[in-house]
């Protein structure tokens, strides 16, 4: 199964051989080796815990490997710390900016590195400005250098990012799922960027969860699993079934297939009219018992504050919102005992409290309908986060454990797991699959599936139209703040949400 | 799951700190209280005398008490900076009432009440207004320690009823009658944090009060209770107060914040919320109160007690970020 491909002739811009790094009870690294050349697009595969992260920390000097070896064009280094890596032109671009808010693009393009003045203690501010536009100009971002970061959206700080490792004189960029966060038209600008830099002879080393930019952007594919090389492919060679073949070590059904079924039950949610601060207008929607209804559109168009404010997360200036046929007005706390659960798009910010266990996190929302007397017993709590953790699967060796030193598809699970706990007839699943490696994916899927089978009506908003077309027995799609179109299921397909999603352009 | 692997599990558990994180935090520190007696057992005849003991208990009772509501406040990752002027206000309140009314029990409820009033009023900026916690119980000190002055007028209002200055001097079986206070509070608090739903929402508030919220915790509720309870409390412990001294006059409390704050912090409470015990508030105040007994024991001048006081704060979190790291490492 272990593919070998064809070396690519001439020397690599880096190359590791047998990168190695043992934590404490766990090989993060066994054995790494792979290569890139200058102007390659090298794909990196993997499941969460699969070992990327910590390759990528490794590249970046932040770990020191405990064996192996770096060549840098042919020639022996050593990376042992961030300066290291710095010198030989690595760069690293997390999914969390390194970026100040309140400074401009080019303060934090030189952020620390800012050019001085004629005064001592000065800065030359115009060269700044000068350098940074150059730089903007070579990655295609249009903004004045003198724009605040904040006010920047995601794919535009992205580049602010890209470009300031390109001011560093970065030759070898990683990047670490960098479309997680953007809207397909973004993703494409991104593509046709990094398509520019490689003709420039820039190695890219890519993360990624996503099946077709694998494809549509790799020279080459390095599949990881439990810290070990599975295999170096070229696409040619390699189909998304094998690919995903070897992440998991065992085929996974990439379809998240489902029985559509014709008839559901009740209304459960009924929206009309609504109206909100954050940015939305009359938004009318249904969702019936045993149904999954998709809410489409790209990233902006107002997806997650529809959810917020059904849920009574933002204040609703107009319009109802009823569950069940019963109105739903107030804050969350409300939006619980009526029933509903939010599944938000930020796990990590809105939906877990990571220093606190699985337990207590399993048990937040359904505190009050389970100790109705007030008096918490933490031995049925635990309990109860027991049978959940054997219901779910999450993995786990206790229910004691912080939530946060699980993976995102068992995080996720657990933000899930504290809504079955609450007894929740509607699910709002806010970009459920962020995050999660391929395998998890499918369970998760699985999970809402189960969900509506047992007569629950869900809500899915997601960006990746697959999921939608695939899962969906309705949708909405929404363009600035409206609902643009819906679709009933024969008619979901991704060109259709496409073009009703960009309704108003 | 069979018995060997749940065994298993609760090792992992223990070692990862996620049983044990809370009673680790406490037993580092019980240890430390009892080295810290033993050294004093041998450097000092007086420190073992009964009366020293019950001395010692007495003065931890008070600052216990002030610092007991205080803790469940920066449970939520807050702060009540306003404390010690409720203290002094809620004294000279209660002096007062006593005094014109003749009342103990009067007394008492206006002082208790008024240090609840300010509580509230610090719950209300807090939750509804939105203000840090930091700028409102703040401003709150400046606003009670000004109204004190003004309704004190430079004067001192002194000589209580016996039956009053029980509560502070007294003695039940030959034990003060604040240190029986101190442990019926650390009941009554520890029950509260660990055996209700309010004391899970308020760590779940303190550890993302986002998602307490967006998890139907009632976040506004809840952080107006820990300010009126922190305020409750500190109208408590002025009555406590009050009864020891015997007297009120218009900078009674100041000082008292401060204090307060570092026993919840060398207890194991994090400011950043979400991490603590009650119990841990405790045995912070009994380490810093055997702290500076032993310095008055040992005869050294105390103008270096601040500066103590600070090391052994340092010296607590600096061990808690330490254990922390080393749990995170093994996990």
């Amino acid at each position: 199964m272990t593919a070998v491909s064809a070396p690519i002739p001439g020397i690599p811009l880096l190359e590791l051989r047998g990168i190695s790094k043992q934590f404490p009870g766990v090989k993060a690294l066994d054995d790494v080796s792979f290569a890139v050349h200058p102007g390659e697009v090298h794909m990196l595969l993997g499941e969460n815990g699969a070992g990327k992260s910590s390759l990528m920390k490794v590249l970046c000097g932040a770990y020191r490997a405990d064996a192996g070896e770096f060549f840098h064009r042919g020639e022996k280094v050593a990376i042992t710390s961030p300066a290291d890596a710095r010198k030989l032109g690595i760069a690293v671009i997390f999914q969390e900016f390194s970026l100040v808010p309140y400074l401009d693009i080019a303060q934090n393009i030189f952020l620390g590195r800012e050019f001085r003045g004629r005064i001592p203690g000065s800065v030359d501010r115009r060269r700044m400005h000068v350098e940074a536009r150059r730089i903007l100009d070579l990655i295609g971002l249009e903004l004045p250098t003198q724009t605040p970061l904040h006010t920047l959206g995601v794919a535009q700080q992205q580049m602010v990012e890209i470009a300031k490792a390109l001011s560093q004189n970065a030759r070898i960029l990683v990047m670490d799922e960098p479309t997680a966060a953007l809207s397909d038209r973004e993703t494409e600008r991104l593509f046709a960027m990094i398509r520019q830099l490689q003709a420039e002879g820039v190695a890219i080393i890519y993360i990624s969860h996503r099946m077709a930019e694998v494809f549509a952007l790799g020279d080459r594919i390095t599949v990881l699993r439990d810290g070990r090389k599975v295999g170096s492919l070229l696409p040619r060679e390699a189909t998304p079934d094998e690919l995903v073949r070897m992440m998991v070590g065992r085929s996974v059904d990439m379809s998240y297939a489902r029985e559509f079924r014709s008839e559901f039950g009740d209304t459960v949610l009924e929206v009309k009219g609504l109206h909100s601060d954050n940015g939305i207008s009359d938004i009318d929607l249904t969702v019936r018992a045993g149904e999954i209804v998709g809410l489409s559109g790209l990233v902006g168009a107002g997806r997650s504050e529809v959810a917020r404010a059904i849920f009574g997360a933002d204040a609703v200036t107009a319009g109802e919102v009823r569950v069940y046929g019963k109105l739903h007005r107030g804050g969350p706390d409300q939006a619980v005992a009526a029933g509903i659960g939010l599944i938000p798009e930020n796990r990590k910010s809105e939906g877990l409290a990571l220093i606190r266990s699985v337990a207590d996190n399993l048990n937040i929302a359904a505190l009050r309908r389970r100790f109705s007397s007030r008096v918490f017993g933490p031995r049925r709590a635990r309990a109860i986060a027991r049978a959940l953790v054997d219901k779910l699967r999450i993995a786990t060796p206790t229910t004691l454990r912080p939530v946060q030193v699980l993976s995102g598809g068992n995080q996720q699970k657990v933000v899930i797991g504290k809504w079955l706990e609450a007894e929740s007839r509607l699910f709002i699943f806010d970009e459920p699959t962020r995050g999660i490696d391929v395998g998890a994916k499918a369970e998760i899927f699985a999970l809402i599936d189960a969900l509506v089978r047992d007569g629950a009506a869900v809500l899915l908003i997601s960006s990746e139209l697959s999921e939608i077309v695939n899962v969906c027995d309705r949708a909405y799609v929404m363009c600035q703040g409206r609902i643009t179109g819906h679709l009933a299921r024969h008619e979901i397909s991704e060109e259709g949400i496409l073009k009703l999603a960009m309704h108003h352009e | 799951m069979s018995a060997d692997s749940k065994v298993t599990g609760l090792w992992l558990a223990f070692r990862s700190g996620a049983v044990a994180a809370d009673l680790r935090t406490i037993g580092y520190r019980l240890s430390a209280a009892l080295v810290l007696c033993v050294v004093l057992a041998f450097a000092s005849d007086a420190f073992l005398h009964s009366n020293n003991l019950l001395n010692v208990l007495r003065q931890a009772s008070l600052l216990f008490l002030l610092a007991s509501g205080l803790t469940l406040v920066i449970l939520t990752a807050g702060l009540d900076l306003s404390v010690g002027a409720n203290v002094g206000l809620s004294a000279c309140i209660a002096a007062t009432v006593i005094k014109s009314s003749g009342s103990v029990l009067l007394g008492s409820a206006a002082g208790v009440g008024c240090g609840l009033a300010i509580g509230l009023a610090n719950g209300l900026m807090v939750a509804v207004m939105r203000l840090p916690p930091f700028i409102a119980t703040y401003g709150m000190l400046w606003v009670a320690h000004g109204i004190t002055y003004w309704y004190m007028a430079g004067t001192t209002v002194y000589g209580f009823p016996q039956s009053f200055r029980a509560l502070g001097s007294g003695y039940f079986l030959g034990v003060p009658i604040p240190v029986y206070m101190m442990f019926g509070f650390l009941a009554l608090g520890t029950f509260f944090a660990q055996r209700t739903t309010y004391g899970q929402e308020i760590y779940a508030i303190g550890a993302n009060r986002e998602a307490a919220r967006l998890s139907g915790v009632p976040v506004a509720r809840r952080l107006i209770l820990v300010y009126a309870v922190s305020g409750a409390m500190a109208g408590l412990a002025s009555i406590v107060f009050l009864a020891r001294m015997n007297s009120a006059e218009g900078d009674i409390g100041e000082g008292l914040t401060l204090p307060a704050i570092a026993a919840a912090l060398i207890g194991g409470t994090s400011l950043f919320g979400g991490v603590g015990t009650v119990s841990g508030t405790l045995i912070g105040a009994l380490i810093l109160t055997l702290v500076l007994n032993g310095m008055n024991l040992l005869t050294i001048n105390a103008s270096w007690q601040p500066m103590v006081t600070g090391i052994i704060v340092i010296l607590a979190v600096l061990l808690d970020t330490f254990a922390r790291k080393r749990g995170e490492a093994r996990n």
